[in-house]
């Protein structure tokens, strides 16, 4: 029950980094690839209609470790003080400058906000789970510099496959040229932990280069969401062992009854989550046109 | 000042803060759906109208509540990690069933219904706005769940320093969450009842249109009808405090000694007798435990300290609570009869409503200090003790630096979210129709 619970909140951070991986990109990428306002607005609304419910996936792992593992919970965001505190007022500032662009006179304060709120977490995440794997501030930095990348590329991606016109001609260069940096990265963070889903990141990060350059652009961002999911797997095989320094996952787990009453609660609302969720992506299944 | 003391001020300012968002996001999504309903069922132009203009007003206040919440739950693992990983068996999963059946559905739903306006057939597109609605609420449940455990906490072991959940089914009925609910839930209907009420108050002012007159008499009968809830359900609560926290009773009275056939303090020197045995117990003569006695006897059981909550605090925003919840719900009665069979709204009672807007956000904001200063100095009732609650690595400097990040972060944004909802107040319905439906590739809204 303990290592079902294990997997169960690797699969929440997962979907999580995946999900919003991609909207932390969106969102750094949007000024960049956009001329014009229309533009800019086109690039924000390939995410404006999913990005809330992909944030809710952190809510959820972190509940999830709150209620299965509290002391894993407890330890690590209380260890990881200052990180979580920029993440979170990273967060509001995105959360507040996407929902609010729209009905704001000038949308300069909230783009800010979206940059550096997509920004401030996309590194800081990386470098809390490198905190957790290694010790010192270059595993840190490093941790970080690799997620702020990866998310940078996986966005690039995912908005040129949601856009059309010049816009998604940028986010291909823009793709190309995080490609360039990630890749080498990703050699330099994944390399330290060595085992085979680590290796396998790389490799499809590097498959995704490939398919952003021969505009295979759903199959770079199936490449690139895979690679997140080796990479994760990587961590959370790591972490299994200990997830934090001097705590095994039996001595941070919640009782049995407590693992089993939410193994229910899970195993009936998580379909109908996927169903729905996925059900959005659905409908906005179109690329975002430029209005005229 | 110690790190414990700015952790709870950081506690009390972002709570506190969140829950400025909180009741109107519960509130108004039920009201705006409504409109839409009344749209979908009448086909009349001005409840789709009035639909557009809540829902935007919905939204801003809506991400408000959302990013406060992200740091709530991340909250109690970074400032409270000896209470987090000694409640977190039982604690954690009324939490974690919030995000699963509640956070996806409200946030997922309302992300449809945002862009869905042209791409979803209508009545898909209504159903939206209520399975929005609906995870706004579920998520009160399950939070007021894990927030009664603390006060009255029920199916569980302690074994091993830490709590064991026994039974999930009895922490989901827990008798103080039930009550609790209902007044809650009832208090952010008023809330959003009385900012309706607000905003049809200035355009009642401006203009004679039929529009706004229908949305007051609706939100009228909103306000009223929660408010009743509210008080019937507060007067469940006071008798659970007798059976289950006599000590924030006693201090929310200012009674220091056992006192059989107790009377109501209305202010200090005002009394009614034996009121306070009645509305507690249902029976005038009734012996009601003071704050004296009560740490006496807790002392007895817990050993040294002292158990008693702040007076003063506790004491007045009962009251406060108490004053401004009924001149909200009787100034939605008052109004349902002035205006009854189609008589208009007189200028002054449209001005009088501007002030639904306030009143009932200092009720709810009182009621919270009352529930939670009166805990005190609990977080667990009877089980963990706050100053025990506390993260022991975190340095006084890094709470420091996060309280100060989020007031400052905080402040200003609540600058910017007044600007921009008056803003759009004042700028009123769209009067332009909405375009045809015809094959549009563009969501027109919101972005």
């Amino acid at each position: 029950m303990i290592e079902l619970w294990f997997v169960i909140i690797a699969f929440l951070w997962t979907g999580y980094f995946v999900l919003e991986g991609f909207d932390f990109g969106v969102g750094m990428l949007a000024p960049l690839v956009s001329r014009t306002p229309a533009e800019q607005r086109a690039s924000l609304q390939t995410i404006g209609p999913v990005w809330d419910g992909n944030e809710v996936w952190v809510i959820t792992a972190v509940g999830a470790m709150f209620a299965a593992f509290p002391a894993w919970y407890a330890g690590m965001f209380s260890a990881f003080y200052l990180p979580v505190t920029l993440i979170l007022a990273g967060l509001i500032m995105r959360g507040v400058g996407l929902e609010w662009r729209g009905k704001v006179t000038s949308p300069l304060w909230c783009d800010l906000g979206i940059v550096v709120g997509s920004a401030l977490p996309a590194f800081l995440w990386g470098a809390v789970f490198a905190g957790l794997l290694f010790d010192g501030a270059p595993a840190a930095l490093l941790g970080g510099a690799f997620t702020l990348a990866v998310c940078v590329l996986h966005g690039a991606v995912f908005l040129a496959l949601k856009t059309t016109g010049p816009v998604r001609r940028r986010a291909r260069v823009a793709a190309l040229a995080a490609a360039g940096v990630t890749v080498p990265v990703a050699v330099a963070a994944l390399s330290s932990l060595g085992t085979f889903p680590a290796l396998a990141a790389m490799a499809a990060l590097a498959a995704a280069t490939a398919l952003i350059w021969r505009r295979r652009e759903g199959w770079a961002f199936a490449a690139t969401a895979g690679a997140i999911v080796l990479v994760m797997v990587a961590v959370f095989m790591e972490l299994r062992v200990s997830p934090l320094p001097g705590l095994t996952l039996a001595e941070a787990a919640s009782g049995e009854y407590t693992l089993t009453m939410l193994s229910w609660i899970g195993l009936i609302t998580v379909p109908f989550v996927l169903v729905y969720q996925g059900w959005t992506y659905w409908v906005f299944r179109k690329r975002v046109q430029v209005a005229g | 000042m110690d790190a414990l003391d700015l952790a709870r001020w950081q506690f009390g300012v972002t709570t506190v803060y969140h829950f400025l968002f909180v009741p109107l996001t519960i509130g108004l999504g039920v009201f705006v759906a409504g409109l839409q309903t009344a749209w979908h069922r009448t086909g009349k132009e001005h409840y789709l109208k009035l639909t557009k203009f809540f829902g935007k007003l919905f939204l801003i206040n809506f991400a408000m509540g959302v990013v406060t919440g992200i740091v709530q739950e991340f909250q109690f693992g970074m400032n409270w990690s000896e209470y987090s990983t000694f409640v977190g068996d039982v604690f954690g999963a009324p939490l974690a069933m919030e995000a699963l059946l509640a956070f996806f559905m409200e946030s997922t739903f309302l992300g449809l219904w945002i862009f869905g306006w042209d791409r979803l057939p209508k009545k898909v597109h209504l159903a939206t706005i209520w399975a929005a609605a609906i995870g706004s609420n579920l998520s009160a449940y399950f939070i007021l769940a894990a927030n009664a455990w603390m006060k009255h906490p029920v199916g569980y072991e302690v074994v091993d320093g830490k709590a064991r959940m026994t039974d999930l089914w009895a922490v989901l009925t827990n008798s103080t969450a039930l009550a609790q609910v209902p007044h809650v839930v009832g208090s952010a209907f008023v809330v959003a009842g009385g900012f309706v009420l607000a905003v049809c108050g200035y355009w009642l002012l401006r203009t004679r249109a039929e529009m706004w007159r229908s949305a007051a008499r609706a939100a009228l009968v909103m306000t009223a009808i929660a408010g009743a809830v509210v008080a019937g359900t507060g007067d469940m609560s006071a008798r659970l405090l007798h059976e289950q926290q006599p000590m924030k009773l006693a201090a929310a009275e200012g009674l220091t000694h056992d006192t059989q056939g107790a009377p109501f303090t209305v202010v200090p020197g005002i009394e009614i007798p034996k009121l306070l045995s009645l509305l507690s117990t249902h029976d005038p003569d009734a012996t009601i435990q003071g704050t004296e006695d009560l740490q006496t006897r807790f002392e007895q059981q817990f050993g040294p300290g002292d158990y008693r909550p702040d007076p003063t605090v506790v004491f007045w925003s009962f009251r406060v609570m108490i004053v401004f919840g009924l001149a909200t719900v009787g100034l939605s009665v008052l109004g349902l009869w002035l205006t009854r069979r189609r008589r208009p709204f007189p200028a002054w009672l449209s001005r009088a409503l501007l002030l639904a807007l306030p009143l009932p956000l200092v009720a709810v904001i009182a009621g919270w200090l009352l529930s939670e200063i009166g805990r005190q100095p609990w977080t667990v009732t009877g089980e963990l003790l706050t100053a025990a609650s506390v993260s022991p690595g975190v340095s006084l400097a890094e709470v420091a630096t996060s309280l100060t990040l989020f007031t400052l972060l905080y402040g200003a944004l609540a600058v910017a979210e007044v600007v921009l909802l008056a803003r759009h107040v004042r700028g009123g319905v769209e009067e332009r129709p909405p375009a045809p439906a015809v094959e549009r590739r563009e969501p027109s809204l919101m972005y």
